[in-house]
């Protein structure tokens, strides 16, 4: 686990030192060229990016686990502060999106499942494609037309509100990029769903429960569900990981103020530590999700110690 | 004459999409209190057989036409409640192998409570019941078995919690799918010593799937022979056993060892495989293997005829030779 993280570290940091330009390019843009030779060195030595590679990636790290993010160098800013704003809104709005999507994801599935080949599974299936064909962008736009257009409804529209400061208007900012991504996470779960699920329904045990005179709802949800859920929660983990650094285009066009944006905009601007530090905090939840599922893994299933 | 308690009339099984026969005409009844033994080697459908009693035939397999009459219900026929409130009540199955028959992540004594919990039976205290049903079958400590998951005991343990699932509701009919197959020698004969005298403390009737004749010798009243999805002999232990009449039932019993035999002899086999059951047209599907077959094996199919010792589907029965 800390040899992944040390990986992603090295990974990023060497990423962001590949791209043409740098810090000062990035905040200044063409007027770099107007500077003088000494002036962009004294820039870079207060910047801290004259030091060898080695030297910067040390210096950023030391702090980093010292809990100093760094600040912008463009606005002051610490990223400290950046992303105590903006990790909530990417939190909230995978939790929602992940939700939704294993609620449409597993109810399908069992739908589809319950009579493989048929119509219902046809349907389900179909489904299932067309979560999984439809870019988050397209769906997003086609859903911010209609509703501002049509309906005259667009709650993200009026400027971001935090849960606490007023739920209702949050919940509604966050519906619909929740939805986007929903299906986005429905589309894998539901086929991961079905495939479970029929693959269990011919197990032993299964037979067992019918011979033992269990209704065969009870079968079904008692015995086939609760043995399918493994793959089911693998691929939940997987895909609220996904969610949370795949949320870049959804939190741009919903305008909601997350980590995506955070970073997108960093980027830009060449912003190191704001880059580094966010890919870090980022890493560091895909790992800790990574390991809440093997915990969830042991209550679902005795055998694994 | 005794009506008998469960009684298949002309059972045909096959594959659900291009219609295979699997078990081809089987009829045989089971008195109650009786212990009938179905034997043959694997693809005779035997287990096909004892799985469309309870309708637990597996995927892409279905009933094709026959009776399964059962205190005047026709199981085949009836609707899914009917059949549910029988299963597990009346009519319990032991299954093959204790090592996939169990739910791996339920508590046992959830999974024995379930057969309990799914009929309107009018025990009082499930839990004691269901205790005193794991002590009656040797699971030392039942009360700390309930509460553990099948992965933490064996296989002869697991076919032990198995057994005490089957009888929990002391039903009238046991049907036995080779139950011992997956165990040790010295585990099958513990088995096979609880199940008998289960039965016979409860007068249940049972009907024992094996393809191993010297298993059920000491066990059933009865035995059937199947072969290729047909019935090729049946009649009671004591002449199976001494005077069998198809060739294939002396093949099998020829090829049991023997305890007495000092002079290591190389076990007697039957040559060659069985036939798929629906590549037999018209002709005895054992023909091909038989030592006595003539020229009207190959071009007709015998039917089972009553003789002087038992029941046989043979044109050259071995008690008509010499």
């Amino acid at each position: 686990m800390l040899t992944t993280l040390f990986g992603i570290s090295i990974f990023v940091f060497i990423v962001l030192r590949v791209i043409p330009g740098d810090s000062i390019t990035g905040s200044l843009g063409i007027e770099t060229g107007a500077l003088s030779e000494t002036q962009i060195q004294a820039l870079r030595e207060y910047y801290g990016i004259d030091k060898s590679l080695i030297g910067q990636y040390l210096s950023w790290m030391t702090s980093f686990l010292r809990g100093d993010l760094g600040f912008a160098y463009s606005n002051g800013v610490s990223v400290l502060e950046l992303t105590k704003a903006a990790l909530p809104v990417t939190m909230e709005l995978a939790l929602v999106g992940t939700v939704l999507g294993v609620i449409m994801g597993i109810s399908v599935g069992i739908f589809s499942a319950s009579k493989p080949g048929s119509i219902r599974d046809f349907a389900g299936q179909f489904f299932g494609l067309l979560a999984l064909a439809i870019p988050g962008f397209v769906l997003s736009t086609a859903l911010v037309t209609i509703m501002a257009n049509k309906f005259q409804y667009f709650p993200n529209g009026l400027e971001y509100m935090t849960p606490w400061q007023n739920l209702s208007t949050n919940l509604q900012q966050m519906l619909f990029p929740g939805l986007v991504l929903g299906i986005a996470v429905a589309a894998p779960v539901m086929r991961t769903t079905r495939s479970a699920l029929l693959e269990t329904v011919d197990k032993d045990f299964v037979r067992t429960a019918h011979g033992k005179g269990v209704k065969a709802r009870t079968v079904q949800f008692k015995h086939v569900l609760r043995n399918s859920l493994i793959p089911i929660v693998t691929m939940t983990g997987i895909q609220f990981g996904y969610l949370l650094g795949g949320a870049v285009i959804v939190e741009k066009i919903f305008a909601l103020p997350g980590m995506g944006r955070q970073i997108l905009d960093a980027i830009n601007k060449r912003e190191y530590a704001t880059v580094q530090s966010s890919v870090m905090i980022f890493a560091i939840l895909f790992v800790t999700i990574n390991l809440l599922t093997d915990l969830i893994y042991r209550k679902i299933d005795p055998r694994i110690k | 004459m005794t009506t008998p308690l469960l009684s298949i009339k002309n059972l045909q099984v096959q594959t659900s999409h291009d219609h295979r026969a699997l078990v081809n005409g089987v009829s045989f009844d089971i008195l109650p209190g009786e212990a009938l033994g179905v034997v043959g080697e694997s693809g005779s459908g035997k287990t096909l057989t004892a799985l469309s009693i309870l309708g637990l035939l597996p995927r892409g397999v279905e009933i094709a036409s026959g009776e399964i009459n059962y205190h005047g219900t026709d199981l085949v026929s009836t609707d899914r409640e009917t059949l549910r409130n029988i299963r597990g009540n009346k009519i319990s199955m032991m299954y093959q192998d204790p090592m996939t028959a169990l739910n791996p992540v339920m508590k046992l004594g959830d999974q024995l409570l379930e057969v309990l919990d799914s009929h309107k039976v009018d025990i009082s205290d499930r839990q004691s019941h269901v205790i005193a049903a794991l002590k009656d079958v040797g699971i030392p400590d039942p009360q700390r078995a309930m509460d553990s998951y099948p992965h933490e005991f064996s296989g002869g343990m697991r076919q032990r919690i198995i057994i005490a699932m089957a009888l929990l509701l002391s039903p009238e009919l046991i049907i036995a799918d080779e139950p011992t197959t997956a165990l040790d020698v010295t585990i099958q004969q513990q088995i096979l010593a609880l199940v008998s005298e289960e039965r016979r403390k409860r007068k249940m009737s049972m009907l024992w799937i094996t393809h191993d004749l010297g298993v059920v010798a000491n066990l059933v009243d009865k035995v059937i022979v199947m072969y290729a999805g047909r019935i090729v002999e049946s009649g009671t232990t004591a002449e199976i056993f001494s005077n069998p009449q198809h060739p294939y039932t002396a093949g099998l019993l020829a090829s049991l060892p023997k305890a007495s035999d000092r002079n290591r002899t190389r076990l007697v086999s039957i040559p060659g495989i069985p036939p798929k059951p629906w590549s037999i047209g018209n002709s005895c599907a054992f023909a091909d293997r038989c030592q006595f077959a003539t020229e009207k094996c190959k071009n007709e199919l015998p039917t089972l005829k009553e003789n002087s010792k038992t029941v046989a589907a043979c044109f050259n029965l071995i008690g008509e030779k010499k």
